[in-house]
């Protein structure tokens, strides 16, 4: 069942649930904490309405910063006004910024420990027709990699609002990742959210769970669906019983959570529209082999470059959509316990 | 400011001990860079003493204009001219590129006062200079203060360079001036055989700034250079200071194969020496 504490959105099973994308969550998010903090201001990249921050360009034009399509100019002038007391977000495709303009991020950013908020749209499969040159699926590895960056990869529209203004509050440089397409909204405007800290968002009616599975970002209703069918022997299912956490926050990284989760499952299943090598699976490795090692699936893009297609089409193609969740779920089952 | 004729013999003398420094800093390193140090030892040394306002006593004064160096490798005068200038004790030099040091190879700003940013990967300095312009003119202070950004000819190859010259042009920084050490050298050659810059002037002039010319070793000459910048309102200025590469040691000088080494022992002695003989009195 959804988790009740956490008053999650009770339509989230009925074919009219709304769907927004991540990315326009972000722009009211900005918009929102810019209200409240005039030391808030904006820049992209020649791509402020795409990646959703058109709401606050409107209505703060003079906090608007046009760098035109120059990604390095991009976070390195973002530097320059946080060194002067700004809190600038700074947006682009996710596949331009981190990924052109990575050095830049290290140097002026990260290693200065300089607060500026770097969102990343259009990111994972989402970008489906432009193809494989457009889908970024490294972008949480390389941004989880470096010192003082903290890491957030939002599951809905609402979360990524309150992820905005929670990164606008937070002292550090951030990776905010939103997407393209629409996706469920499955939280509520009083789902908690905190820098740092995972939640579990579905879990069995009664007793123990036999597998967690360790979602973030988009996927995050892709991973619910999956735990209900696997549940439901009506629907087909196995009566597997399952808990599905939302690691939104993939840096800092709630470890503490994930081990709970491990030791009560004792196998772990992890889910992400990323490469497998170096995102958010391999994080909670690093936790559990360290603290709590237990069987692991990697659900994620298996060292390959994207194509042209529908996300839906692509993400099934990859094998990062809920069936493929539901297989791994079946998979970890049949192995032997580690622990 | 007027620089009056004591002004100079003593900045002249300043410089020669800055000089100094680099070389006993760099000998203890064993590693690091010799040409462009000495090559803008002059530049620093007018800069620190004559031109910029801040208080080494109070290193994060709000109104102190702002330097970013963006060519983090000539870092040996960054930190000589500091240490003279009272930021931190002459001796700690020799702590240069040691474990520990807060003298690290290139800049981190999180160890040293007054120093704004963190460098030594080129081309990123333009950028930074511009957005702190940029929150001047936001906030009504670009008649205040001045932000300071200097670069070397080198890292005029890196894209990222003109992205953020386009865009100081586009915004019009009057309070941003760009010092470019046009040395001529980088560490595969001369720039000319490298990638050729010229006709570099006009390139910086295409891009909205004013630019300015000038030797880098006549304090005089300099010191109107960044008068006139001042004076100009409605574009960013750039000077371009023709500077000697190992100024001050004549075997170190328009050499590029000093532009990334440091001398031995043997080489130090000789340059201290010839230093030490030249210093006005």
């Amino acid at each position: 069942m959804l988790n009740p504490k956490l008053k999650l959105n009770p339509k989230i099973f009925n074919a009219d649930c709304e769907q927004v994308p991540t990315r326009k969550g972000f722009g009211q998010g900005m918009t929102q904490a810019a209200e409240s903090n005039k030391n808030i201001v904006g820049l992209s990249a020649d791509l402020s309405e795409s990646t959703g921050m058109s709401p606050f360009t409107e209505k703060f034009p003079d906090r608007f910063v046009q760098v035109g399509v120059a990604e390095q100019n991009l976070v390195t002038v973002a530097s320059g006004l946080a060194a002067m007391g700004k809190i600038p977000f700074c947006s682009s495709f996710a596949i331009f910024s981190p990924g052109r303009n990575w050095e830049q991020i290290r140097t002026t950013i990260a290693y200065n420990d300089r607060k500026v908020v770097i969102v990343g749209s259009h990111a994972g499969l989402s970008d489906g027709p432009d193809g494989g040159t457009h889908q970024a699926l490294e972008d949480i590895g390389l941004m989880r990699m470096l010192p003082n960056m903290e890491v957030v990869n939002p599951c809905d529209a609402l979360e990524a609002k309150r992820a905005a203004i929670a990164l606008s509050k937070t002292k550090k440089p951030s990776y905010l990742r939103v997407g393209r397409v629409n996706v469920p909204i499955i939280t509520t405007e009083e789902t908690p959210f905190e820098v740092g800290k995972a939640e579990i968002y579905w879990l069995p009616d009664v007793g123990l769970a036999q597998v967690g599975i360790i979602v973030t970002g988009v996927l995050t209703s892709a991973a619910i669906f999956a735990a209900k069918e696997l549940e439901n022997p009506q629907a087909g299912g196995e009566g597997i019983k399952v808990k599905v956490m939302n690691l939104s926050s993939i840096k800092p990284i709630d470890k503490d959570a994930i081990i709970a989760l491990a030791k009560e499952t004792k196998k772990v299943v992890t889910v992400e529209e990323h490469q497998i090598a170096g995102g958010m699976g391999s994080a909670v490795a690093e936790v559990l082999a360290q603290n709590f090692p237990v069987a692991m699936e990697f659900v994620g893009v298996k060292d390959q470059f994207g194509q042209t297609g529908q996300p839906e089409e692509l993400m099934k193609h990859y094998g990062i959509d809920k069936n493929a969740i539901k297989e791994a779920v079946k998979r970890i089952i049949l192995r032997k316990q580690i622990t | 400011m007027l620089l009056t004729e004591e002004k100079i013999l003593e900045l002249s003398k300043k410089a020669t001990d800055i000089r100094i420094s680099i070389i006993e800093a760099l000998v203890q390193a064993k590693s690091g860079h010799t040409a462009g140090p000495l090559g803008m030892t002059d530049i620093f040394t007018l800069f620190y003493f004559h031109i910029l306002k801040h208080d080494s006593k109070n290193p994060d004064w709000a109104d102190r204009d702002r330097v970013v160096l963006s060519n983090g490798h000539i870092c040996p005068v960054l930190y000589a001219t500091m240490a003279h200038a009272g930021y931190f004790p002459v001796e700690e030099l020799l702590t240069l590129r040691k474990f520990g040091s807060r003298m690290q190879g290139h800049p981190h700003r999180e160890t040293l006062p007054y120093v704004e940013t963190s460098s030594g990967p080129l081309g990123s300095g333009i950028s930074q200079a511009a957005g702190m312009a940029l929150v001047d003119r936001m906030d009504g202070a670009d008649k205040d203060r001045f932000i300071y950004c200097f670069i070397s000819d080198g890292e005029l190859d890196e894209g990222n360079s003109w992205e953020g010259i386009m865009f100081a042009g586009k915004f019009k920084l009057r309070n941003l001036i760009a010092i470019v050490d046009r040395n001529n050298i980088q560490i595969d050659g001369n720039t000319e055989d490298v990638m050729p810059l010229e006709p570099l002037a006009d390139k910086w002039r295409a891009f909205n700034w004013h630019v300015i010319e000038v030797g880098g070793h006549d304090f005089t000459a300099l010191n109107e250079a960044v008068e006139e910048a001042q004076a100009i309102f409605e574009k960013p200025t750039v000077i371009i200071a023709h500077t000697i590469p190992g100024k001050g040691v004549k075997m170190f000088e328009r050499n590029y194969k000093w532009h990334g080494k440091a001398p031995n022992k043997e080489e130090a002695e000789m340059a201290l020496k010839e230093l030490k003989a030249y210093r006005p009195s």
